[in-house]
């Protein structure tokens, strides 16, 4: 046992923590300091830039691009990566999609799809969820039906993020009706989000953003070629999609990010008559999120480095659920806690109005932006597998309840 | 970063499991408690057989040179079984004083008798007033002819009246609080002077307070550099919370064993109590509070050797937060989880939730140390 880390992996820290400050734009590490999240072209011209340099498509193998890291090197970097902070990579191509089609796609699946999904030059997104099919995904709907070299697919997908950006989608489809169970009747494929008779619909979510969509699919016909794995072995990619490496999910580094802002916030704002900072209970309540935070940490540490010494094969660590949970807990406090430290300063919404007085007012920027992110972190316990569904992981793959 | 223990650690963990297989069950402490001692003197004979008692003693003083790791898990199969055996008190607490502030002569006198289990320590420092205030003693040593003279009294010894010597912190100078001026001094357990009310603890271990009344020491019984105590103490202080750490992350996972083992085999409205979701999300919780506690025990073990004072402090004073909340987490819901029987002295898990209780306010508790990171915010 040694909890330190190696002179290589501190050098390794040093060497991205470099890079970054060296490279990541200005404009966009500005507006990401005040809180915002990054805009389209923000994450784009940042993935390009690390993919440039070999350090995009992080857990492929190196002829696809991945730069050979450890899973310990990979989590040093995410986490410098939000610390900086900068845009992450679009999880869509990177953790899921990338994996998914060097799993399971076909030769010329890989070569059409791979380099541009890691140089983001398609941008991907899930169709997964449907609006009778939340935490029960086996249940969904969406149909695709054979027709010669075609499947012509009817249903629709919801909660779709960034499908407003998005070149590519990957579907869950039932092409089974029939199938005696309902995970056996369901198929993977890569839907462009360019055929006709796709309608994306925005849902503007309570941070006021444009990030959800619902997706509509009336007799879109997608190519046989573009099915991943055997037709109705769907649920197996999706399975191996969902529980692959899952290390990242904690996203630890945002939440230091957003406990520094807040502690930064804290010495500028009064609460009786001296700076914030100086109040007891608010630093026990920043002493309490860096207790949580340090446990999250080590035990991250934990999960990674035995997928390290597994190499990376196997099932996925069912203490990746106890990340999911603790790390959405606690981005969801950190959070809060700058939405507390903003007071008053929490509620106008910088936008349109505000921003076009042309007088700069970064406290209230900030504080506009600590609330949306507030706001749309209320999902992180949601997306990804709800924590209840987590807890009901825990239960059945740890406590064999 | 390296989580896995070395083959020689683990074959320890299995000695120390197979040896408390035989001789610890709950039943078995149940008649270890009643001995006059409030421990077995046997199995701690056993103990010093197996190499646990010098387990942490550099090879010259009988010991096996084993570091934090090493304590931290065998610690962690004591609290499986909750140990009486004055283990804390007298390898790490008293053995960590003498390891760190004897002379050679002391370390030749003490570490090789503890190995071999025929001397057992005590660690006298908290007095009544201080609560956990390290610094709040006043307890004096005075010299007197070409030695020291020691008076006052400390309070809840674990296993004071176990120890055949006592490692007693007083104020050779300075006053109340200040940080200098403390002295270690090692007391003969049968000094003149040296009078111990014992009793039992909620955790069913022995404690003592232990009043010192114009106690006669010399000056080869002083522990380290005169004044300079506190340094000593409080490293002292951070072995015993690693050391519990581990021994924490031990009880609760045989609560959560057990509490598992019961939900399983319960039944209220004809199905075993575990399978309904509300239950199943209670252990799920515990489970992440015994994995959170673990990765924090960690970090304690892995602090204690760490040259940076204030990185060390720092560290341990989250861990003592963490593994603390943890262990009180994982304790009440152990309990609720089991309804009536979990109330019930005879019945295992009451005993774990006292043990915790007990080791969740040694040497200060979350409230103190989550204070203590407060004053750090900056």
């Amino acid at each position: 046992m040694d909890l330190r880390f190696t002179p290589e992996e501190r050098a390794f820290r040093e060497e991205v923590r470099g890079f970054i400050r060296d490279n990541l734009p200005a404009d966009t590490r500005d507006r990401m300091k005040l809180g915002h999240p990054p805009r389209r072209e923000d994450t784009i011209r940042w993935q390009r830039i690390l993919n440039a340099k070999g350090w995009a498509a992080l857990s492929w193998p190196k002829e696809w691009g991945g730069p050979g890291w450890s899973a310990i090197q990979r989590m040093i970097f995410l986490e410098e990566n939000l610390m900086a902070p900068a845009p992450e990579l679009l999880s869509f191509n990177i953790t899921m999609i990338g994996p998914v089609l060097i799993q399971f796609g076909t030769d010329e699946q890989k070569q059409r799809f791979l380099p541009r999904a890691a140089n983001l030059d398609d941008w991907w997104c899930q169709g997964f969820s449907e609006p009778g099919a939340g935490s029960d995904l086996a249940s969904l709907k969406t149909s695709a039906r054979p027709e010669g070299d075609h499947y012509v697919v009817n249903g629709q997908k919801i909660w779709t993020s960034t499908a407003h950006n998005a070149d590519w989608c990957f579907v869950l489809v039932r092409t089974d009706p029939n199938a005696r169970k309902r995970q056996e009747g369901i198929s993977f494929l890569l839907v462009d989000m360019k055929t006709p008779g796709i309608t994306v619909r925005p849902i503007i979510s309570i941070d006021g953003s444009h990030h959800l969509n619902e997706v509509f699919f009336d007799d879109v016909r997608v190519p046989v070629s573009m099915r991943v794995h055997a037709e109705n072995k769907g649920w197996d990619v999706a399975k191996y999609l969902l529980g692959n490496e899952r290390t990242g999910i904690a996203r630890l580094g945002k939440s230091r990010e957003r406990v520094q802002a807040a502690v930064a916030m804290a010495r500028e704002v009064n609460f009786n008559g001296a700076p914030l900072i100086r109040d007891d209970t608010f630093r026990r309540r920043v002493a309490q999120l860096q207790v949580d935070t340090k446990a999250l940490e080590i035990t991250q540490y934990r999960v990674v480095s035995a997928y390290d010494k597994a190499k990376g094969a196997g099932r996925a660590d069912p203490l990746s659920s106890v990340l999911k949970v603790k790390g959405t807990e606690l981005l969801q406090a950190a959070t809060e806690l700058a939405v507390d430290v903003a007071g008053p300063l929490a509620t106008p919404i910088w936008a349109q109005e505000l921003a076009a007085m042309n007088e700069p007012d970064e406290l209230m920027e900030a504080g506009s932006a600590g609330t949306a992110s507030y706001l749309m972190l209320r999902a992180a316990s949601i997306y990804g597998g709800t924590n209840e569904i987590q807890k009901n992981i825990l239960s059945k793959a740890v406590l064999g309840l | 970063m390296d989580f896995e223990p070395s083959d020689d650690q683990r074959l320890l963990v299995d000695s120390v499991t197979r040896l408390l297989r035989d001789s610890y069950d709950f039943t078995r402490r149940k008649s270890h408690m009643a001995l006059p001692e409030g421990y077995s003197p046997a199995v701690w004979a056993q103990f010093a057989e197996l190499g646990l008692l010098g387990l942490p003693f550099a090879e010259e003083y009988g010991g096996f040179g084993g570091g934090a790791q090493e304590v931290m898990l065998v610690m962690q199969a004591f609290g499986r079984v909750l140990v009486l055996e004055p283990y804390f008190s007298t390898v790490v607490l008293g053995g960590t004083a003498v390891n760190l502030a004897g002379s050679a002569a002391q370390k030749q006198a003490i570490l090789p008798a503890i190995a071999e289990g025929g001397l057992k320590l005590a660690f006298a420092h908290s007095e009544r007033q201080a609560r956990y205030d390290v610094t709040d003693v006043v307890t004096t040593a005075k010299r007197s002819g070409g030695g020291w003279v020691l008076d006052g009294s400390k309070t809840v010894v674990s296993h004071g009246e176990a120890a055949d010597k006592i490692v007693v912190s007083a104020r050779t100078g300075g006053e109340r609080y200040d940080e200098d001026g403390i002295t270690l001094f090692l007391v003969d357990a049968g000094a003149s002077g040296v009078a111990r009310r014992g009793y039992v603890s909620r955790d069913d271990t022995r404690a003592a307070d232990i009043s010192l009344s114009n106690v006669a020491v010399s000056d080869a019984d002083v522990l380290g550099e005169i004044g300079g105590g506190l340094p000593v103490i409080r490293r002292v202080i951070e072995a015993g919370i690693a050391a519990t750490a581990g021994e924490t992350v031990g009880a609760m996972e045989a609560m959560n064993e057990m509490t598992l083992e019961y939900a399983k085999t319960r039944v209220q409205f004809g199905q075993p109590i575990g399978s309904y979701q509300v239950v199943q999300h209670r252990l799920a919780d515990m489970f992440m509070a015994q994995e959170q506690g673990r990765s924090m025990a960690m970090l304690a073990t892995m602090s204690i050797d760490n040259p940076d004072d204030a990185a060390r402090s720092h560290d341990i004073a989250l861990a003592k937060v963490g593994v603390g909340q943890a262990g009180r987490y994982v304790s009440q819901s152990a309990v609720q989880v089991h309804g009536g029987i979990g109330m019930t002295e005879e019945y295992a898990v009451g005993h774990y939730f006292r043990r915790c209780m007990v080791i969740e306010r040694l040497f200060g508790d979350p409230a103190y140390y989550l204070a203590k990171l407060a004053d750090e915010v900056e």
